[in-house]
């Protein structure tokens, strides 16, 4: 039996200045809880996997506001592991966002993994406001331990203030169009990892496009962002890149 | 339509500057990511179904008649390399030189004015298409086939590859690209959003690269 899913995260600002969350739904295997944060401001929401999931036909759907001024992050307590269903209906991982003026969201989950068999189709959809910002993280695993991948397309599609920012789709494995593991695409890496960063302060004063290693590169985008992509051999070498980039790239606005 | 304007247009000496570049091709030789035919096949394959779909349908949806202004804001957005966004504003501005000496019309004169620097090639591609009373699918067609065309003549003179056998990587190629064309053009029938954003990590990474090398053989 396959499983339809909505969970529904909304941060306000109260009368204090404090984000608050009004809103905070699970559904089915999704439990977003409000966790400790680190640094003491906004409100941290922790994904927590309830059940296995998703599996081939499964409808997931995370949809997140951060409303006026709000700061909010979010992550989750462990890497989601596509795993294939009894049918051949791909399962589907939809997560919009949203984000106000004066807000920012860090959306930072952990790992996406391919099983090998199963059929996922993610698809990320951010809102802007003109003065928001977004730290978003997305990594896609090709395969358990020693395993052979699934097929993963995934489009990330981010527009701030009405206009396109940053448009990508990806697809891998065995139902992906051919030549996702030549030279031009994964040349044989199966950790993939994007990491951006939108600051209107970088109308002001722009990172430099640079290398991060052999198979990743910091790209300023036509908008005030920027992207990493990286390739790694697993996802421990891919968190580490994407660590380092995130940490220089908070420290950059305000220096 | 006329299909000799489609072949002037494809001709890889309609001088629209194409010869100077290899599609990523070069870092990848150089990476000894391509050896050989059948890496060059799979590399061709990969841009094809990634940033050839993209352009296509870029092209075909300039092609239809979309706003070009619109469509060079979704080219920007689905170029996150500057490297890379450099060499397609810089093939848009050749190609439009040549568009304009070649199929003069109202729409290539108002998309150079408004992008005197150049807009994206599959833009002007498109734009250039429909000046030429081409449709929707041969822009495509001929987007498409730049982008596996590039690299099957760079790595001949990269690898010193037998050009028969980087034309038979193209022929090879031929009915997957006819595909590609068909899906861009459908594609063109919907919104600008909805294009085909289709990408490919490697290239982005190595557009990069390449761009800082002192010395080498092609622009990109």
């Amino acid at each position: 039996m396959s499983v339809r899913a909505t969970a529904r995260i909304t941060a306000a600002l109260d009368g204090r200045g404090v984000t608050s969350l009004p809103v905070l739904a699970g559904d089915g295997p999704l439990a977003p809880r409000r966790t400790r944060t680190p640094t003491g401001s906004g409100a941290r929401v922790t994904v927590v996997g309830a059940m296995s999931a998703p599996l081939g036909g499964d409808r997931l759907t995370i949809v997140t506001r951060v409303g006026e001024g709000a700061r909010l992050t979010v992550d989750s307590a462990a890497a989601t592991v596509a795993l294939p269903g009894e049918g051949c209906e791909p399962a589907t991982y939809e997560t919009e966002l949203s984000v106000g003026e004066r807000a920012e969201l860090r959306w930072l989950p952990e790992q996406f993994v391919s099983a090998h068999g199963s059929v996922l189709h993610m698809t990320t959809r951010v809102r802007l406001a003109p003065t928001a910002r977004l730290v978003l993280r997305e990594e896609q695993i090709l395969g358990r331990h020693a395993e052979t991948t699934g097929t993963l397309i995934s489009r990330l599609t981010v527009h701030r203030a009405g206009r396109p920012l940053i448009d990508q789709q990806l697809a891998y494995g065995p139902g992906a169009p051919g030549g996702w593991d030549g030279a031009a695409v994964l040349g044989g890496h199966r950790a993939v990892g994007q990491l951006l960063v939108v600051e209107p302060a970088f109308d002001e004063r722009y990172p430099e496009a640079r290398l991060l290693g052999d198979t990743a590169v910091l790209t300023p985008l036509a908008g005030p962002a920027v992207l990493v992509t990286a390739l790694a051999a697993d996802a421990r070498r891919l968190r580490g890149v994407l660590d380092e980039a995130l940490n220089e790239l908070l420290d950059a606005p305000a220096g | 339509m006329s299909r000799a304007a489609l072949l002037v247009l494809a001709d890889g000496r309609f001088p629209a500057g194409g010869h100077a570049h290899s599609g990523g091709a070069e870092p990848a030789v150089r990476a000894g990511r391509i050896r050989d035919a059948e890496d060059l096949t799979e590399f061709c394959r990969g841009r094809l179904h990634t940033t050839g779909l993209t352009a296509a349908a870029l092209a075909a949806a300039a092609a239809h008649g979309h706003d070009p202004i619109a469509l060079d804001e979704a080219a920007d957005a689905r170029t996150p390399s500057p490297a890379l966004r450099a060499v397609t504003r810089r093939l848009g501005r050749q190609l439009m030189r040549a568009a304009r000496a070649t199929w003069p019309s109202p729409e290539l004169a108002v998309l150079a004015g408004a992008r005197p620097r150049g807009a994206h090639q599959p833009v002007v591609l498109g734009l250039t298409a429909r000046s030429a009373g081409l449709g929707p699918e041969d822009a495509a067609h001929c987007a498409a086939y730049e982008t596996v065309g590039a690299p099957a003549t760079a790595v001949v003179r990269l690898l010193s590859l037998d050009p028969f056998e980087a034309t038979a990587v193209l022929a090879r190629l031929a009915p997957e690209l006819d595909r590609i064309a068909v899906r861009a053009a459908a594609a063109a029938h919907g919104t600008i959003d909805a294009l085909p954003a289709a990408s490919a990590p490697l290239l982005d990474i190595t557009a990069e690269a390449h761009a800082a090398w002192p010395v080498r053989l092609f622009a990109s």
